[in-house]
């Protein structure tokens, strides 16, 4: 479903991401973690496009993103993404949100777009906010909204960006409980986080970045039964102590 | 005898039809210049933050070389111009309507401008992760959020716009200030009509300052 072949990326001078490689297969679930600065999110970013890069490439459901003739918009419209700042449209009420996409990218009639969105909206738990706007709802309501406005597209594939790292302790439950059930019906996902709960809980395999390099690309069980290199050792010793 | 005694306001309601003549002129004016300033300098915004610089350098010139002109040299230079490049005579309230749209345009860029970047870069993203193209997500996410954060300070060059239309006096277009002039000549009470003319400026205008505290106290509730 999504291969990344030997990117790399530089901000200037300064190497951001270095030779990354890896597959995601269809139903795949992998977590990408890693210190800060360690490339994660930029890594995330290259599969949809909204990042560029300067070597390799990273193909998705067969359509290359580093190409100049793919259609980026057009590619992206089929990844689902959420952010750490979730992003909702702070202009346009939850319905809105939920039903922009669909009616002005992929050209589904109002009504059709808001039965979908309001089924979506059921799905997150969040009906009854309908008619409210992203700045009426709590961090952990806000993300659902943002995870259901992802599915509203139909994607085929799922991108999390830290989805939980903006939130206070007591609204992450709220929101991985969806993202576990997404994982559980089979869903393409690809998620930068820290919470190595849901990585145990759901994952397939985990990632480690430090550096821009992925440094550790391992099933589950090997990741944090035995994880082969030093600075993941270090990292799990720190995340897992408390 | 002082000045006030002197004064004879009875001139003014028989010469009321005429200055609002004058009056509707001066606001048409604003209301276009307003319109097509806005739709042209989100125009010149957009042309500015592109990241295709003969594009970006053309509109940059564009606005820089408009904020450092008088505008009273611009609208004297339009008048003249105008006709010797399309050919044809132009009247003095043409001229000014094309020149100050032109003009504002430029100011109004920079407000768009600052506008735009006021939007977080995340909301961007947001946009062209459903799949929006640069235009959809300029038209749908980033401009309407921009045009509400800077309601308050594009309804103030505004009423700025306003009081500068007085100046197109300067080629005879017949706004209020030469409605009043006239009036004045007529009945030899210049000192009223001026006077008077200021007095419906100065009600329009603080009107709509008393307009921009609201919306700026109410914007900031929405934030």
């Amino acid at each position: 479903m999504i291969e990344i072949n030997n990117i790399s990326k530089w901000y200037g001078q300064f190497q951001v991401l270095a030779d990354c490689s890896t597959r995601i297969a269809k139903g795949e679930v992998v977590v990408v973690c890693g210190p800060s600065g360690s490339g994660k999110s930029t890594l995330i970013k290259c599969v949809n496009g909204l990042e560029s890069f300067e070597q390799g490439d990273v193909i998705v459901d067969g359509t290359s993103v580093g190409s100049p003739t793919t259609t980026l918009s057009k590619l992206r419209s089929r990844v689902g993404m959420v952010f750490q700042h979730f992003e909702l449209f702070p202009h346009m009420s939850i319905t809105e949100n939920l039903t922009i996409g669909q009616i002005k990218v992929l050209g589904r009639s109002k009504d059709e777009a808001i039965q979908r969105g309001l089924k979506l909206l059921d799905r997150v738990g969040l009906r009854s906010q309908a008619d409210k706007f992203p700045g009426q709802l709590s961090g952990g309501q806000q993300q659902r909204v943002a995870i259901a406005r992802a599915l509203a597209m139909d994607p085929i594939c799922m991108l999390f960006d830290e989805p939980t790292s903006a939130l206070d302790p007591e609204m992450i439950n709220e929101v991985l409980d969806v993202m576990v059930e997404l994982a559980n019906e089979g869903m393409t996902m690809m998620v930068v986080t820290h919470e190595m709960g849901f990585a145990r809980k759901v994952a397939h395999r985990v990632i480690f970045m430090d550096h821009g390099r992925i440094v550790e690309d391992a099933t589950k069980d090997d990741f944090f039964g035995t994880p082969r290199s030093e600075r993941a050792q270090l990292f799990l010793s720190k995340i897992l102590s408390h | 005898m002082s000045f006030f005694t002197e004064l004879d306001v009875s001139v003014i309601a028989p010469s009321l039809p005429f200055l609002w003549t004058g009056l509707k002129f001066t606001v048409t004016l604003t209301l276009i210049a307003m319109s097509g300033g806005i739709i042209l300098g989100t125009l010149l915004a957009l042309a500015r933050l592109s990241p295709f610089s003969p594009l970006a350098m053309a509109a940059s010139w564009y606005v820089n070389l408009m904020r450092s002109i008088p505008l009273l040299m611009v609208i004297l230079w339009f008048f003249l111009i105008i006709p010797l490049i399309t050919g044809y005579p132009m009247g003095a309230e043409t001229s000014a309507i094309i020149t100050f749209t032109a003009f504002e345009a430029a100011y109004y860029s920079e407000i768009m401008r600052a506008g735009i970047q006021s939007v977080p870069r995340g909301q961007v993203f947001a946009g062209q992760a459903i799949g929006m193209t640069y235009a959809q997500t300029m038209g749908h996410i980033v401009l309407p959020q921009a045009f509400r954060n800077m309601l308050p300070v594009l309804l103030t060059q505004t009423i700025i716009l306003f009081q500068d239309t007085s100046l197109v006096y300067a080629i005879g277009a017949k706004d209020l200030l030469k409605a009043a002039e006239i009036a004045g000549k007529n009945y030899n009470r210049p000192v009223e009509m001026y006077i008077f003319a200021a007095l419906i400026y100065f009600v329009i205008c603080f009107s709509l300052s008393r307009l921009v505290k609201h919306l700026q106290s109410r914007i900031a509730i929405i934030r």
